[in-house]
């Protein structure tokens, strides 16, 4: 499956280099982390097709921190951080973009829409009022 | 319709496919628009197609699309409220519509622009729908805005029967295709499935607009 990534403003959403990943979460073990983690199937999925249970969630800007960080798979790919009373686990990922700290993994979909995402970063990550004065 | 006209929705594009070509007729002669956009779509799960952007650039990005959006349409006043996409319907429901109820007070419009309560479909539209109907359920009749609500639950036409206002909007239809254009990181793959008259929902949009008043009590 090839997928067609195109990047503008200097974004760089680029398919997931596992090594690249693996450096990242070794490099932030133990480390305070403000977390983004999301499914979705889209707002329309039951509209489209009354016999498709929708389900999904996020949770943003909570903070972890793990033991152990691994991402696993030939693509699509898992992340799996080991927590102090728990996991937290993310299946679907194929596309990744680095900004320093900032890590962002999302699974697109054959028509490239988000199904999953994992975005980890040492800072809060932008909400409500600070996005709409955000250029 | 004279008069200004007042536009509400939760997300960059609700106002472009509902309603585009009624909002470029407002301003063609000469009535101010004011569009409120409670979120920025910031969970939109459309990152381009092809895919160019991600989650946390999205707002931005939907931002820049809806100033373009609201320039092609003629909208001179938007507002963007900065609430979150996915999260309107966890709003306390009082206080929005309490902030409706002060809009429409400064604005004074003689039309207002949102989604019908109970066919709306997406839970931030049917929130945004309660409120809004909220607000102008507490204005004196004699003094209430005309209401026209956009339904598209497939409940629609069977329980809401016939559109009480339909818009022709086919002199309208280029530029409306256009202010779906500018919302680019959503509607690019749909406006190539409208090309290839794939999607004969949205080639109707493009001809006729659809609204249904409300019976306030």
């Amino acid at each position: 499956m090839s997928r067609v990534i195109v990047s503008i403003g200097g974004n760089r959403v680029k398919s997931i280099q596992p090594t690249t990943i693996q450096t990242y979460l070794d490099a932030h073990v133990s480390m305070p982390l403000y977390v983004h983690v999301e499914t979705t199937n889209g707002a329309y999925a039951t509209h489209n097709d009354p016999d498709f249970h929708n389900a999904g969630m996020f949770i943003r800007n909570v903070v972890i921190e793990y033991s152990i960080g691994q991402i696993k798979g030939e693509g699509p790919y898992r992340v799996g951080l080991k927590l102090d009373h728990g996991w937290l686990y993310v299946e679907g990922l194929t596309d990744y973009e680095q900004h320093g700290d900032q890590l962002l993994l999302a699974g697109h979909d054959r028509l490239g829409r988000l199904a999953c995402a994992l975005h980890l970063d040492i800072k809060p990550l932008p909400q409500g009022a600070s996005e709409v004065e955000s250029q | 319709m004279n008069g200004p006209l007042l536009v509400i929705f939760p997300h960059p594009d609700d106002e472009a496919f509902s309603s585009a070509g009624t909002i470029i007729q407002h301003h063609k002669n000469g009535f101010p628009v004011t569009y409120v956009c409670l979120t920025l779509g910031e969970m939109g799960r459309n990152m381009g197609s092809p895919i160019f952007t991600t989650r946390e650039e999205l707002p931005k990005i939907r931002k820049h699309e809806l100033e373009a959006a609201c320039a092609v349409m003629g909208i001179d006043d938007l507002r963007m409220w900065g609430l979150r996409d996915k999260t309107v319907e966890f709003e306390d429901e009082a206080e929005l519509a309490a902030r409706f109820s002060a809009l429409i007070e400064e604005v004074q419009p003689a039309r207002v622009i949102s989604f019908y309560p109970g066919y709306a479909v997406h839970p931030d539209h049917e929130a945004t729908a309660r409120a809004v109907v909220r607000a102008l359920q507490d204005i004196d009749a004699s003094k209430r805005p005309e209401f026209l609500g956009v339904a598209f639950d497939h409940r629609t036409d069977a329980e809401l029967g016939k559109p009480h206002v339909i818009i022709e909007v086919a002199q309208e239809s280029a530029a409306k295709r256009e202010a779906l254009l500018a919302h680019r990181s959503q509607t690019e793959g749909l406006l190539r499935a409208i090309d290839n008259a794939e999607n004969a929902h949205v080639m109707e949009l493009l001809q006729r607009e659809r609204f249904y008043h409300y019976p306030f009590s």
